[in-house]
C-alpha cells in the first residue's frame, strides 16, 4: 500500500470521528438536562467540528480531486465513512452521552499527543492543536463520568448501563490495517495497537473513581473503521446531518 | 510609494478589536503570529484560538477590511496552526483590559485569582464552558455574580 493511500485513510478516519461524534453531540443543543451543561455540550461539538475541518481538510487536499471538507462530509453516503462505531451510536440519555464522550476523549488524549510528534508535519500540526482542545474535554467528561458514577442510586445504575451498551465498541479503537503498518513503518502515526496499556489505565482508573463496574467481555463490534459494516444509526443520522445539501445542493452560507 | 513599515501594520492591527471580545486587539489576543511582506504582498499570519472557533472567520474578514481601508492592495491571510495559540500570548494590555471589561484573564493555576467584579477571590466554577470556546463559567460566592474566565490553554 502507497503511503499517500495510507495517509488519505488515516484522515479519513480521524475526520469522521469528529464528524460524526461532533454532529452527535450537538443533537443535544436546546435539550440539555440544565444549560450549563448544553452550552457545554455545544462547545464540545464546536470543538470537534472545527477539527473536522482540519482533518478533512487535509484529505481532500491528499485526494488531490478538487474536494473540499464540505463535500466529503455532506455528500458521501454511509458506506463511506470511516468513524469508529462508538461515534455513531445514539445519545441515550444525557448519562451515556458522556459516557460515550469520555470513551472517546479518553483515546484522543493518549493518541494526539504521539500524532503532534508525527513524521509529518501537517499531521502533527493539526494534532498538536486539537490535542489542546481534547485534554480539556477528557478532563470534563472523566469528572463528569465520576460525578454521576459516584452519585444517586439513580445517576450510578444509569452510568453502569451505559458503560456495558458502550463496552462492546470500545475494542474497535485498536483495530489495525496494512494503512497503519505503512503509516506506523513512515513515523507518521503511531500503530493503534500501541495505545492499549495507556488507554485502559486511563478509564480503568476513571471508572474505579467512579464506583463503576468494567465489563469482562472483551467482544468487541467491528466496522466502523474500515466502512465494512457501520450500525443502522449513522444512516439515520446523515438523513439529518446531510438533508440541506441533498435537498438544495450546492447551497452556501 | 513603498512598502508601509511592518511595525505600523501591527499598530492598525492593533486597533482591530475582537469580533466576541471587543475591547481587546487581535494584537492583544495574540493570534496574529506574523507580519511581512513578500514583494509587493503583505502576509498576515493568524493562527486560531480554538480550532472551531466561529469568529475565526470573521477575524479574517476584519483583517483584511482593516488593512484595505488603509491602502493596503495585495494582502495574504496565512493560517498557520503550529505552534497553537495558547493563552500565554495574550497581552497584559489585553489580560488587563479583559479584568476591566468583567471576564477575568487567564491564570497558569488554571482557575480566575479574583472576582472581576468585586475583588474577591472565593469562587466556584460552574461549567467548564462559556458563552464562547475561549471561556468558562464561574461565580463569585461573596457578591454572588456570575462571571466568565478565560480558560487557559
Amino acid at each position: 500500500m502507497e503511503l499517500n493511500d495510507a495517509l488519505e485513510r488515516f484522515l479519513l478516519r480521524m475526520g469522521d470521528n469528529t464528524l460524526i461524534l461532533g454532529h452527535r453531540v450537538s443533537e443535544w443543543c436546546g435539550h440539555a438536562p440544565v444549560l450549563e451543561e448544553d452550552i457545554a455540550l455545544a462547545n464540545t461539538a464546536l470543538d470537534m467540528i472545527g477539527q473536522t475541518q482540519l482533518w478533512l481538510g487535509l484529505a481532500c487536499e491528499v485526494q488531490d480531486k478538487g474536494k473540499s471538507a464540505d463535500d466529503l462530509a455532506f455528500l458521501r453516503d454511509a458506506w463511506d465513512f470511516r468513524n469508529l462505531l462508538l461515534c455513531e451510536l445514539p445519545n441515550g440519555d444525557f448519562g451515556r452521552t458522556m459516557m460515550r464522550q469520555f470513551l472517546f476523549d479518553a483515546w484522543q488524549s493518549v493518541y494526539l499527543p504521539r500524532l503532534s510528534k508525527s513524521s509529518n508535519e501537517r499531521v502533527a500540526a493539526i494534532a498538536e492543536k486539537a490535542n489542546k482542545e481534547a485534554t480539556y474535554h477528557v478532563e470534563r467528561s472523566g469528572e463528569t463520568v465520576v460525578g454521576l458514577g459516584d452519585g444517586t442510586e439513580e445517576s450510578h445504575k444509569r452510568m453502569q448501563q451505559a458503560l456495558d451498551y458502550l463496552w462492546p465498541y470500545v475494542g474497535e479503537i485498536f483495530d489495525t490495517d496494512q494503512a497503519d503498518d505503512v503509516l506506523a513503518e513512515a513515523g507518521v502515526a503511531v500503530h493503534p495497537s500501541t495505545l492499549k496499556d495507556e488507554y485502559f489505565e486511563l478509564i480503568n482508573r476513571v471508572l474505579v473513581d467512579a464506583t463503576l463496574t468494567v465489563p469482562e467481555d472483551t467482544f468487541a463490534h467491528h466496522g466502523g473503521r474500515t466502512g465494512a459494516r457501520h450500525t443502522e444509526h449513522l444512516g439515520h443520522l446523515l438523513t439529518q446531518m446531510q438533508w440541506l445539501q441533498r435537498v438544495y445542493p450546492g447551497a452556501s452560507w | 510609494m513603498g512598502n508601509v513599515a511592518t511595525s505600523q501594520v501591527w499598530e492598525w492591527l492593533d486597533q482591530v478589536p475582537d469580533p466576541e471580545i471587543p475591547v481587546i486587539s487581535l494584537v492583544d489576543l495574540g493570534i496574529i503570529r506574523d507580519v511581512g511582506w513578500q514583494e509587493e504582498t503583505l502576509v498576515v499570519t493568524v493562527t486560531p484560538t480554538y480550532s472551531g472557533c466561529p469568529a475565526t472567520s470573521i477575524i479574517n474578514m476584519d483583517i483584511e477590511a482593516a488593512l484595505r481601508g488603509h491602502g493596503i492592495e495585495k494582502l495574504e491571510l496565512k493560517r498557520q496552526l503550529s505552534p497553537a495559540w495558547t493563552t500565554d500570548w495574550l497581552s497584559e494590555k489585553g489580560a488587563q483590559k479583559l479584568e476591566v471589561y468583567g471576564i477575568a484573564p487567564p491564570q497558569a493555576a488554571g482557575g480566575p485569582s479574583r472576582c472581576p467584579h468585586c475583588g474577591d477571590n472565593d469562587l466556584e466554577k460552574i461549567s467548564q464552558f462559556g458563552s464562547t470556546p475561549c471561556k468558562a463559567h464561574w461565580r463569585c460566592k461573596s457578591c454572588l455574580e456570575p462571571f466568565d474566565y478565560f480558560k487557559c490553554i
